[in-house]
């Protein structure tokens, strides 16, 4: 009992406090302190309730014990890591966002392709894209082809759809001028449309951080090598070693926040001029 | 479309296009059919000591029994084998024909679309009344797009089903979580769209929080919930294929492509992904649809 109300308590507090600084002029110490706060509440919360309840560890590992397995276990999880995140998903996620892009740039000449090619990309972008993960592994094998050719496959249509629709966003007037410097189609594409274009294409990529890492884990479902993210995960669920599932998400988690953090930041550096990104006074 | 526009134009300006680049997607396919298929059609003919002519080869690509990618007709044919002509003979929830499985996956979808959808608008209109709320949960509701939630499907699968919950629940809250976000975001977006003349507006008519949120803070949001419900379905449909990957025993789609990828059958994982496919543009379709007429009904259509 005394977990469960000690838990009450601190989030009684924590909510307390939080209501307090959010009232307060917004400053950088609140913009990341009350989500901190909350993250930890939350964190202790699960933990009080995991103890508290006497919680089996099979059903729910508390957030200690899942930090222990971290912390034992990281030659394995850093083995997982590189075998899918690094093979699989970068290499797919390069392969993918680089074809999509030239793709876009080819049918750029022309508006009867592109009419076209919206909409349909549009379509498939929508759709469950990762039930082509079977296939991929009978053609290329267990090993990480099989998961870069699913991941290029999941990010292709998503960065060609926005690449696409940026190429367009260079007004009337902007090319008007490029024309009267005289400027070559390279020229006007070079100097004009594609930094034009860059905030729809890094919006592309941005999202398909997320897929190619979505589409990396779980191709592994449908057949991997003895090590990977994805197959650790259905294998130690097969064991019902939660904790080693939960240390296995917390790697997915960090890695999927930095991969969006790392594009976001590049983005930042490209799209420097661009309205989103200046810095609010 | 504007008014002077003809039909014909109108075909040639928008469905032209489409259809040429729809066919060109078909040409690609048969061509690759019959790249990835000619190795099979030269071993056999190797192996029955025949030489094979590029024609003959060609053929064969199109129709071999576990091609490595069966053609658009074999998939095609074999989707009307497990829909149409199981419901000519009357036998349209047998558990081989894919309406049975597509409404498996289509009833955790929906379970799951409608109460993350319900969820994700209440914590939006949470959000937006509350200053708290909104600093403390907005952040990590944003960082909880960047992973990949979709890894944990198979866990939460086994946690509730050893847990006595019914399979169906099981996979609807995969879909739920999934559908959740992109409906707390496009909300919390919709709430905040109405502008500070309107808001003003509003408090000159000395009009409550209450007043306020039903007449013009819901109404302003209803294009931006359009817009998230669609991505929100497709999520969700995404989220229940790949639970049935761990429940596969109940069927389903993904079951349909799981078993088909244990046995080799290929053609039975594309009429599945076809399937799931079909579904996923009818559902964003249905939304479509409701989203152009209410839309239109409160003189918001563009």
């Amino acid at each position: 009992m005394i977990w469960i109300n000690g838990v009450l308590i601190f989030w009684a507090v924590a909510w307390f406090i939080n209501v307090r600084l959010a009232a307060l002029r917004p400053s950088r110490f609140t913009a990341f302190f009350v989500p901190a706060l909350f993250g930890i509440t939350l964190l202790l919360l699960w933990e009080g309730v995991v103890r508290g309840f006497e919680i089996s560890p099979v059903l729910l590992p508390p957030p200690s014990a899942i930090g222990v397995t971290f912390s034992q276990n990281i030659p394995t999880l850093w083995g997982d890591f590189v075998q899918t995140f690094v093979k699989g998903a970068l290499s797919g996620y390069f392969i993918g966002c680089s074809a999509a892009i030239l793709t876009a740039i080819a049918v750029d000449r022309s508006p009867f392709l592109q009419r076209g090619l919206l909409p349909v990309g549009n379509f498939v972008a929508a759709l469950p894209i990762i039930g082509l993960a079977p296939i991929m592994v009978m053609w290329f094998g267990f090993d990480w082809h099989s998961k870069a050719a699913v991941v290029v496959a999941m990010v292709f249509f998503p960065v060609l759809v926005n690449t696409v629709q940026g190429l367009q966003a260079s007004d009337a007037m902007q090319r008007d001028l490029m024309r009267t410097y005289g400027a070559s189609y390279p020229q006007a594409l070079m100097r004009l449309r594609l930094p034009a274009a860059m905030p729809f294409i890094f919006n592309g990529l941005k999202i398909a951080t997320t897929l190619a890492l979505i589409g990396a884990i779980v191709a592994e479902f449908f057949g991997s090598p003895i090590r990977g993210m994805g197959f650790r995960i259905s294998t130690e669920v097969g064991r019902l070693s939660l904790d080693m599932v939960w240390a296995e998400i917390t790697v997915a988690a960090l890695a999927g926040s930095a991969f969006y953090g790392g594009v976001a930041l590049i983005e930042k550096s490209v799209t420097f001029w661009h309205p989103s990104q200046r810095r609010a006074r | 479309m504007e008014n002077k526009e003809t039909l014909g134009s109108f075909v040639l300006r928008n469905i032209l296009p489409i259809l040429t680049v729809v066919f060109g997607l078909f040409v690609i396919w048969y061509a690759s059919a019959v790249y990835l298929n000619s190795n099979w059609a030269y071993d056999k003919a190797k192996r029955a000591n025949v030489e094979l002519s590029f024609g003959a080869m060609v053929s064969d690509t199109m129709v071999q029994e576990k091609p490595r990618l069966p053609p658009p007709h074999q998939v095609g044919a074999e989707i009307w084998k497990t829909t149409g002509a199981m419901v000519q003979r009357g036998r349209a929830f047998s558990k081989r024909s894919l309406i049975y499985h597509g409404w498996i996956t289509l009833s955790s979808t929906v379970l799951g679309f409608v109460f993350g959808t319900g969820l994700g608008i209440l914590l939006a209109v949470a959000i937006v009344h509350s200053r708290a709320m909104d600093m403390s949960v907005m952040p990590w509701v944003i960082a909880s797009q960047t992973i990949p939630i979709l890894a944990i499907a198979p866990m939460i699968v086994v946690v509730l089903a050893s847990a006595q919950v019914d399979d169906l629940i099981a996979k609807g809250v995969i879909s739920m979580y999934l559908s959740f976000f992109p409906v707390v975001v496009g909300m919390v977006k919709g709430l905040r769209s109405p502008d500070h003349m309107q808001m003003d507006q509003m408090r000159t008519w000395n009009a409550s929080k209450s007043q306020m949120f039903w007449r013009l803070r819901l109404p302003a949001s209803t294009p931006f919930l359009f817009a998230s419900l669609k991505v929100g379905i497709a999520a969700s449909l995404i989220g229940a294929v790949v639970a049935e990957l761990s429940l596969s025993q109940d069927g389903g789609l993904g079951a349909r492509m799981l078993v088909g990828s244990y046995y080799g059958q290929t053609i039975q994982i594309w009429s599945a992904l076809i399937a799931a496919a079909t579904l996923a543009a009818l559902m964003v379709a249905v939304i479509g649809v409701v989203q152009s007429s209410t839309l239109k009904k409160m003189g918001m259509a563009q």
